[in-house]
């Protein structure tokens, strides 16, 4: 329960750095919390009470005393995706820093909402 | 007055969002596709990792794509970032204490990248997992040494073949078996290092393919001093 309410947190906190913040690299930070928070709560929800790894590593591990894999592995998935988006953005803000030589999106015309 | 906005603004989504989410049972058995793949992982796949079994031979076209996410990424980074003039990256160089101590550790975290990717089937981690630790002791050898570089020709040498591995992969499948990456090789004893078919070896090449892309992508990320 509690993990559930501390992951849409983070991605509340993360939402709330998207939204207020000026400064370019902190919004891509709050982009990245936000991808944190819901790979939380999609492990949360794959969660079993007591249950271990869903791993057979040893002898007379049962099944159903196992996590959800479905879940891990689409989180997997998801973590490379936040990597190289966050790569792509990160190098955009690069490009547009040598342009007009400033983060504050206020500055920046054209980008104003 | 924005930040008031904003706060109301996520006030109203969080509400709403946690007032759905806690109506998913928290800690209860695991049902559905997932009881499935738990039940049937050592005997369909023959890997001890369940989820190296969903990722890379239940979902393997998924990874496919994955993949190719990744490498567009760093072609998309390669092009924002392309110059002319040629850049450099920062003329500082760490202390002999960072640099020693680099170059002492940077086969070591090689070695347990490539540990990692190997027994992706048999521990946690994987082809991703192991790339990206193999990408982080390059960093550190880029932090460290200013002098340090990597040899670009190689690298994409590197990744085309790791791709071109993970397709011919696919297509033995489809040749020799009924469908797109099938799992043709034997299984073998589950929980040994030679079992589970197919599944070392398509997540071999994945940590060649992402040690490679990543470390090409911190080298241009790094690289921004004109």
């Amino acid at each position: 329960m509690i993990y559930y309410i501390t992951s849409i947190l983070l991605v509340l906190i993360g939402m709330y750095a998207v939204l207020v913040k000026k400064n370019l690299i902190k919004i891509v930070i709050g982009l990245s919390i936000v991808d944190n928070g819901i790979h939380l709560l999609l492990i949360a929800i794959g969660y079993v009470k007591n249950g271990t790894a869903p791993i057979f590593s040893k002898a007379g591990l049962q099944p159903n005393q196992m996590v959800d894999p479905v879940p891990q592995a689409l989180v997997l998935t998801a973590i490379v995706i936040g990597l190289a988006v966050t790569a792509v953005a990160l190098s955009l803000i690069i490009r547009l820093y040598d342009h007009h030589k400033t983060l504050n999106i206020n500055k920046i015309r054209k980008l104003k909402w | 007055m924005r930040k008031v906005i904003a706060i109301l603004l996520l006030i109203i989504i969080g509400y709403y969002s946690i007032d759905t989410i806690l109506k998913i049972p928290f800690g209860e058995g695991v049902k559905g596709v997932g009881k499935h793949y738990l039940e049937s992982t050592i005997k369909e796949t023959g890997a001890v990792n369940s989820v190296t079994a969903i990722v890379v031979s239940y979902r393997g076209f998924d990874t496919l794509g994955e993949v190719t996410v990744l490498f567009l990424a760093a072609t998309g980074l390669g092009a924002i970032l392309y110059d002319k003039k040629g850049k450099k990256r920062s003329l500082q160089n760490a202390s002999l204490i960072v640099k020693t101590s680099s170059k002492i550790i940077y086969p070591l975290i090689a070695l347990l990248g490539a540990y990692v990717f190997v027994h992706g089937h048999l521990t946690p981690g994987g082809g991703f997992q192991g790339g990206a630790i193999i990408a982080t002791g390059v960093l550190l050898m880029f932090i460290s040494y200013r002098s340090f570089e990597t040899n670009h020709k190689a690298l994409s040498i590197i990744e085309s073949l790791a791709g071109m591995t993970f397709v011919t992969i696919g297509f033995a499948g489809l040749i020799y078996g009924t469908s797109f990456l099938q799992n043709i090789l034997p299984f073998g004893i589950p929980g040994e290092l030679f079992s589970a078919g197919i599944i070392p070896l398509i997540y071999v090449a994945v940590g060649f393919k992402v040690g490679a892309e990543l470390t090409a992508l911190l080298d241009n990320l790094l690289k921004t001093i004109k």
